[in-house]
C-alpha cells in the first residue's frame, strides 16, 4: 500500500483541486448535528466530529429516489430515470461506515444488479478519516473493525498531529492522488509509527465490547434461542419508532410507491423500516410479524443470524448509532452480549 | 450494467376470465407483452412468479397460472383483496399493465420426471398448480400417475372450471373436486380438501405431493400426507409474503434467512421444518 503525507495546511488546497471534477460530500455541522452534504469550498466542512447522524450510505442509497416516470391513460409510456454519472468523493467517511457499504454491496449486486445503488457506488471515491476519538458507544473492534482501518476505503487519512498520514488502498485512490501529487510527500517510517500509535490510542479508547467470540458459534446459538422469552423482554420497552433502522449504516430495506398527478406518475423508492407493523402486513390482514417482539427479534436476527448465513458476515459495524439514538435506551451491545447467556 | 430489473415491460390485457364472483372475486388475466422480442425471450417454469404493475397504483407479486408450454402470453389469477388487486379487477381487455420477472424458484419439473404427482389445491392457491398441471398434461408421457385434488367453499368458488371439465375427460388423469358444504346437483365430494385427500388415498411410492392453498388447509393436508406415508422431502408447497422488489433486496418477505421472492416461493416441507422464522 502506498503511503504519503499531506500537511494539514495543504488539505484545503487538495479539496479545491478536486472540486471541479468531483461532487464532494463532507461532514457539515448543522446546529449540534453533523451531516454528509455537498460542499463547494473546504471551509464548509468540519473535521472535528465523531460521526454523522445519518450514515453516508445515503449517498449511494438515497432516502427517496425516483426509479422511473410514466404517463398514464390510454398511451402508457415508461420513461427510465437518468442515472447520475457525476463522480463523487465522500470525504471524511469513517472506517466503520465504509465497511457498511462493503457489507450491503452483495444485496444490491446479487442476481439482479440494482442500477441506482451500483451506479453511485461505482462513481464514488471513499476518502476516509480515522476515528481518533471514538465515542462512548463505539464498538467496531468487537466486530473485527478498527477506528483507523483503510480496509474498505480508497484512501484513508489519519490525523497524526500537524499532518495527515495518507494510505492509498485502491486504484481509484491512487488515481485521485496521482492528479494532485505535488501536495503529497512520501511517508517515513517515523510517520508510519506515529499512525500506529494513534490507532492504538484510539483502539484503547473504545471501552465497550460486544461479546461474540466466534461468529459461527454465535449464529448457531441464536438458532437455539429463537423462541426464548428473552426477545419479549427486550421488546417490551421498544416504541417501534424505527430510529435504529433509519440510522443504521447496514439497513437496506425499502418501499416502492407510485406517486401520481392526473396523467403523469413516478415510481419512487424510499427507505423503509422493519420496525413498522405495515412493513409485512398482507392484503388479507395476515401479518407474519404482528407483535413488536417479532419485529425487534427480526432486526437482531437479520444482522446477527440471517445475514451471516447468507453472506458470511455480521451486518453490524459497531458504529453505535442505534444505541446513541434509541429513545428508550435499547442497547444492542447488551442485547447481543446477554443473548449469548440465554439458555436454549 | 445489465438492464434495469425494476423497470417493467408493457403488456396488454388480452382477455379476462371471471373465475369467481362476489365478495372474494377472482379473475384470470391473459397478458401479452407488447414487445415481440420480450414475448420470445420471456421464459419461465411452473411455480415462478411475476411482478405486475398497475401504473399509478403499484405492483403485486403473482404466481404465473399459465404453463410455459403455452406460447405468446402469460396468465395470472388475481383475488380481489387490496389496493392493486381491486384496481386490476376494474381493468378491461386492451388495458395496459407492466410486467417484470420471472422471479423465484420453480417446481422441479425435470427432477420429478417419471414420478407420480399428487397436486392438492384450495381456492386461489390453485394458481401455481394450474401452471404445473398444464405443463404435466402437455408432457404427459414423462410423468407417472397424476392425481389432482382441488376444493373450494362452494361450487361458485371453484376456479378453472373449464380446465377441470377437460381434465375429467383425460383418461390418465384423476381430477377430484370438492366443496365444503352440500349443494343440489353436486356429484363430487362434499367436505374439506384434507378429507378428500384421504378418500383419494394416493400411494407415497415414487410420488411427489404439492399443496397450495390457505394456511389452515396446508396444515391439515401435510398432516394427512404424513398419515398416508409421505415423507418430509416428498411434500412441497408455495408460500406468499408481502413484497416490494421481488428480487431479494427490499427486505420484507423473509422467513428466517430465506426470501420468499428469491429463495421461494416453492419450498419442501423438510426445508420449512428447518427454518426458524415467522410465516
Amino acid at each position: 500500500m502506498e503511503k504519503y503525507i499531506l500537511l494539514k495546511n495543504k488539505l484545503p488546497e487538495w479539496i479545491n483541486m478536486i472540486t471541479p471534477t468531483y461532487t464532494i460530500f463532507a461532514p457539515v455541522k448543522e446546529e449540534d448535528l453533523v451531516f454528509f452534504k455537498p460542499i463547494t469550498k473546504p471551509s464548509e466542512m468540519t473535521l472535528a466530529y465523531s460521526n454523522a447522524i445519518v450514515p453516508p450510505k445515503a449517498q449511494m442509497f438515497h432516502q427517496t429516489e425516483t426509479m422511473f416516470t410514466f404517463t398514464q391513460g390510454k398511451n402508457i409510456r415508461v420513461n427510465p430515470a437518468s442515472l447520475p454519472d457525476e463522480k463523487i468523493v465522500v470525504f471524511g467517511i469513517r472506517p466503520c461506515d465504509a465497511k457498511s457499504l462493503s457489507i450491503i454491496d452483495p444485496v444490491f449486486t446479487n442476481d439482479f444488479e440494482d442500477p441506482y445503488y451500483l451506479t453511485k457506488r461505482k462513481n464514488a471515491i471513499l476518502v476516509g478519516l480515522s476515528c481518533n476519538q471514538p465515542t462512548v458507544n463505539c464498538f467496531c473492534t468487537s466486530l473485527n473493525g478498527s477506528p483507523a482501518s483503510p480496509e474498505h476505503l480508497d484512501i484513508l487519512l489519519t490525523d497524526i498531529g500537524d499532518k495527515y498520514y495518507v494510505e492509498l488502498n485502491s486504484e481509484k485512490g491512487k488515481q485521485l492522488v496521482e492528479k494532485t501529487k505535488k501536495l503529497f510527500t512520501p511517508a517515513t517510517d517515523a510517520d508510519s509509527k506515529k499512525k500506529k500509535d494513534v490507532e492504538k490510542k484510539a483502539v484503547d479508547a473504545i471501552t465497550r465490547q460486544m461479546k461474540i467470540n466466534n461468529v459461527d458459534a454465535f449464529v448457531k446459538k441464536l438458532d437455539t434461542i429463537f423462541d426464548a422469552p428473552y426477545w419479549k423482554t427486550i421488546a417490551m420497552k421498544c416504541l417501534g419508532c424505527g430510529a435504529c433502522t433509519y440510522l443504521c449504516p447496514t439497513c437496506h430495506c425499502f418501499d416502492i410507491q407510485d406517486e401520481t398527478t392526473l396523467d403523469k406518475g413516478a415510481r419512487i423508492r424510499v427507505w423503509d423500516s422493519c420496525m413498522r407493523p405495515e412493513y409485512t402486513l398482507h392484503a388479507s390482514g395476515h401479518n407474519p410479524r404482528p407483535e413488536r417482539m417479532n419485529r425487534v427479534r427480526n432486526r437482531v436476527y437479520h444482522k446477527y443470524n440471517y445475514y451471516p448465513k447468507n453472506h458470511q458476515m455480521i451486518a453490524c459495524v459497531g458504529c453505535g448509532r442505534c444505541i446513541d439514538n434509541c429513545p428508550v435506551n435499547i442497547d444492542i451491545i447488551d442485547v447481543i452480549t446477554k443473548a449469548g447467556e440465554v439458555k436454549p | 450494467m445489465k438492464e434495469n430489473p425494476y423497470q417493467p415491460w408493457l403488456a396488454t390485457i388480452d382477455s379476462i376470465c371471471d373465475e369467481v364472483g362476489g365478495q372474494r372475486a377472482i379473475k384470470t388475466f391473459r397478458l401479452v407483452f407488447q414487445d415481440e422480442k420480450v414475448r420470445e425471450k420471456f421464459t419461465f417454469l411452473p411455480g415462478q412468479c411475476v411482478m405486475v404493475s398497475l401504473f399509478g397504483k403499484g405492483e403485486c407479486f403473482f404466481a404465473i397460472s399459465s404453463s410455459p408450454t403455452q406460447k405468446g402470453f402469460i396468465e395470472v389469477s388475481v383475488l380481489k383483496l387490496g389496493k392493486v388487486t381491486s384496481a386490476l379487477h376494474e381493468c378491461e381487455p386492451g388495458d395496459v399493465v407492466g410486467v417484470r420477472g420471472p422471479y423465484g424458484n420453480h417446481f422441479d419439473v425435470s427432477g420429478w420426471m417419471g414420478k407420480n404427482l399428487v397436486l392438492i389445491g384450495g381456492g386461489i392457491g390453485q394458481a401455481p398448480l394450474r401452471s404445473l398441471i398444464k405443463y404435466v398434461v402437455d408432457n404427459r408421457k414423462q410423468y407417472g400417475k397424476l392425481d389432482i385434488i382441488y376444493g373450494a367453499r362452494t361450487s361458485k368458488d371453484l376456479c378453472y372450471t373449464k380446465d377441470f371439465a377437460e381434465l375429467k375427460t383425460c383418461e390418465d388423469t384423476n381430477a377430484c373436486l370438492s366443496i365444503d358444504v352440500k349443494e343440489d346437483g353436486w356429484s363430487d365430494f362434499v367436505g374439506f380438501v384434507p378429507d378428500n385427500l384421504m378418500r383419494v388415498n394416493p400411494s407415497p411410492k415414487n410420488a411427489i405431493a404439492v399443496t397450495c392453498g390457505p394456511p389452515i388447509m396446508i396444515k391439515y393436508v401435510i398432516q394427512n400426507l404424513g398419515k398416508l406415508g409421505f415423507s418430509e422431502d416428498q411434500i412441497f408447497t408455495t408460500l406468499e409474503m408481502r413484497m416490494k422488489c421481488g428480487i431479494g433486496k427490499c427486505g420484507r418477505c423473509n422467513i428466517g434467512n430465506l426470501y420468499v421472492c428469491k429463495d421461494g416461493p416453492v419450498f419442501s416441507y423438510k426445508q420449512l421444518q428447518n427454518i426458524k422464522g415467522e410465516q
